[in-house]
């Protein structure tokens, strides 16, 4: 959890100390990196309140003295378990930016396959280094997850202010469809669309059903996720468990309830 | 004087992803110049095999952050070409708007925040925040604009959510889009603003002759779908995309590597621009020559340019997309989607240059094979032979390290490369 000797001494008026930011990826698509560049209204005071040591994708140089480091991306290949060891020896506080970092993300939807066979599909017999896909914590310690695919760029800009002013972060334990139904949102199983809404955890404001979009679960589990009767539901919808996994696997925040799908129905 | 130059760029900064520049001058003669790859592979390709058509669009939009737009879109288009799906003229235009404003803040992105910062010898955007207040508002309210209206149209500015086979799940509200009206009309003000703020950066003066691939323009300056074209003379349909792309390995880059007619080829708006001046809005052609921007422009370092010159246009074209949608009346948003066996590809012009995504189905609609072939990919070779011909001319004309070390890597930038989404 949040490190209190980040807390600076004061608030509201007086100058806060600004923590020594940097920003990390390993394998990803950059994008939770740029939803932070996103986001042209609030961005400008964001950055007054952190001071950014190292953003690649944005500046040249960096220093490595920094104190929180945001790290995007999953772990694919040894020398990112090296980069990762650095960045937390010398980082106060590591947080685990989007769903690859936090879960494997969509990269570990490779890890269904053998991964000879996954380099031989893609590489044919040239050499290429790869191991699974793997999230931050099976290798160091995550002080903090930053969930989503990608990431809000509102709930990361409250959870940075959170951690300079020192104020506890909290996340909600309910489920996408509290948010959606708050919305006012005409439900997708009443349009005929599959949704994992009701299992998923809560933060986006329910972004995809907004838009009439199902959810897959990007931001995965939630505390108080019922899979047994969203699966009732899914059947008596008459959704396939094959619609199901591929939903629940995408981002691999369900990982565990997969593999028990799996080895309870015999599905690929 | 004969130059002796040592230089060794590991991760190059202000580009997406990761690459390295190393130059090796010795008593004025080039020893090495290398662009090397060095990206993670994700293997998107391997883990769609096996998942239904649906889960495509969704999971390549995450090949990349920035063109996520794009990559759904060339998806989507290859779903739809192999259940032979033909989108509704409404559809078609949305996806237009949608991508015209992937373009627009795509290339702000890159213009301002990764580019404008060699020209005005800044490490980044952020001491032009105090430094230049102005040029920083002016680039955080264009790409601002661009990724509002995302929103609208697509859901999300980045992943979006309501692009889907057949079309999309939720229309905008007619109301907010008219609202884009005046945005749209003040950002094409705000780009001619832009442009005075370039007409005052040098552009480094190396010309190599190259061969530019795009989409071919029938009557529209082209986007999405259509024939291929090279500035060699070749024309092949969409379905032959990998004749125009001809991937190969090489083992200093984690990237495929492409070629046509030549040792490499470039993409990207500097090859859209030479293979479609005439298609381009006259506003924008107007642009490209107040520049000396024209067809055939062999200077790379005039993609920025040519990024800036289809700023115009895409802000022009979006004000007739959304007078068109407005002017009619709202269809059904979608199509029902009918699988079946076979085969489509979608071609599509992202901001770095044509993307393709092939893919191959079974009867029920699940993926056999998928083939996804990248811009920046099929720049890289190209990359690699300027960064060659660039060092040899820097030791000709005597070059001290950090000058040639500046021009390289504005040479990599200027081709804006996503390094990520080219290794996939
Ligand atoms: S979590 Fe999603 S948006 Fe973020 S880096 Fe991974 S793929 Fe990209
Ligand atoms: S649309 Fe999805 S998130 Fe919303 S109420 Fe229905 S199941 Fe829940
Ligand atoms: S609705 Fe679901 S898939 Fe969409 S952003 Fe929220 S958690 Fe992610
Ligand atoms: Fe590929």
């Amino acid at each position: 959890m949040p490190d209190s000797s980040l807390t600076p001494k004061n608030y509201l008026g007086v100058p806060v100390e600004r923590p020594k930011v940097a920003f990390f990826e390993l394998s990803s698509c950059e994008g939770c990196q740029l939803q932070i560049l996103n986001n042209e209204s609030s961005l400008l005071a964001f950055l007054d309140l952190i001071e950014i040591v190292r953003f690649r994708e944005a500046m040249s140089g960096g220093g490595d003295d920094y104190e929180i480091a945001l790290v995007e991306g999953s772990v694919t290949r040894p020398d990112e378990v090296e980069r990762l060891k650095l960045i937390r020896a010398q980082a106060r506080l590591l947080v685990a930016l989007g769903s690859c970092a936090c879960f494997g993300g969509v990269n570990q939807l490779k890890n269904r396959f053998p991964l000879d066979w996954v380099k031989r599909e893609v590489y044919g017999e040239h050499p290429i280094e790869t191991a699974p896909a793997r999230p931050l914590a099976d290798f160091v310690a995550v002080d903090l997850k930053i969930y989503g695919c990608p990431i809000k760029k509102e709930e990361v800009e409250r959870i940075v202010t959170d951690l300079v002013i020192g104020k506890e972060i909290v996340y909600p334990d309910y489920p996408v469809c509290m948010e959606c139904k708050a919305n006012g949102n005409l439900c997708l199983f009443e349009l005929g669309e599959p949704c994992l809404g009701p299992v998923t955890r809560a933060g986006c404001d329910a972004w995809c059903p907004n838009s009439r979009a199902g959810c897959w679960g990007c931001r995965g589990p939630a505390t108080e996720a019922n899979l047994a009767q969203m699966l009732a539901i899914m059947d008596e919808r008459g959704f396939s468990r094959e619609t199901v996994i591929d939903r629940l696997e995408c981002f691999g925040g369900f990982a565990s309830q997969v593999a028990a799908l799996r080895a309870a129905g015999g599905h690929r | 004087m004969k130059v002796d130059c040592d230089i060794s760029v590991r991760h190059l900064t202000r580009v997406e992803g990761h690459g390295n520049i190393r130059i090796r001058i010795e008593d004025g003669e080039l020893k090495e110049a290398l662009w090397e790859v060095v990206e993670t592979p994700r293997f998107f390709e391997a883990m769609l095999v096996g998942k239904r058509w649906d889960n495509a669009p969704w999971i390549c939009g995450r090949i990349c952050g920035i063109c996520s737009i794009g990559h759904t879109l060339a998806s989507i288009r290859g779903v739809e070409n192999a259940f032979g799906i033909i989108p509704s003229r409404q559809t078609a235009r949305l996806r237009l708007l949608l991508k015209h404003m992937e373009t627009l803040q795509s290339h702000v992105l890159h213009l301002f925040f990764l580019a404008a910062p060699d020209f005005l010898g800044e490490a980044s955007v952020l001491p032009l925040i105090r430094s230049r207040p102005e040029v920083v508002a002016l680039a955080a309210g264009l790409k601002g604009l661009a990724n509002d209206l995302c929103d609208e149209v697509g859901g999300r500015r980045m992943h979006p959510t309501r692009t889907v086979v057949g079309g999309f799940t939720m229309l905008p509200d007619r109301r907010r889009l008219a609202d884009f009206r005046p945005r749209l009309l003040e950002a094409a003000e705000g780009l001619r603003q832009a442009a005075a703020i370039f007409k005052g950066f040098c552009l480094p003066d190396f010309v190599r002759e190259t061969e530019f691939v795009s989409l071919k323009g029938e009557g529209e300056y082209p986007f999405i779908g259509g024939s291929l074209i090279s500035s060699d003379g070749v024309t092949r349909p969409e379905t032959d995309y990998r004749l125009m792309t001809n991937e190969y390995l090489v083992l200093q880059s984690t990237s495929k590597w492409s070629k046509l007619s030549r040792d490499s080829f470039a993409v990207g708006a500097l090859a859209r621009v030479n293979n479609n001046f005439r298609l381009l809005r006259p506003e924008a052609q107007e642009l490209a020559r107040e520049f000396g921007l024209a067809p055939v422009c062999h200077n790379p370092y005039l993609n920025n340019i040519a990024q800036l010159v289809e700023c115009l246009h895409v802000t022009g074209d979006a004000i007739r997309l959304l007078d068109e949608l407005l002017g009619s009346a709202w269809e059904p948003p979608r199509l029902e989607v009918t699988p079946r066996a076979g085969r489509g590809v979608g071609a599509v012009e992202v901001p770095r240059g044509i993307l393709y995504h092939g893919y191959e189905f079974d009867e029920v609609g699940r993926i056999v094979s998928c083939d996804c072939v990248i811009p920046t990919s099929q720049n890289h070779a190209n990359i690699q032979h300027d960064l060659t011909a660039l060092a040899r001319q820097s030791a000709r004309q005597g070059l001290g390290d950090r000058e040639i070390e500046r021009l390289a890597e504005m040479l990599v930038r200027a081709y804006d490369p996503c390094i990520s989404c080219s290794v996939h």
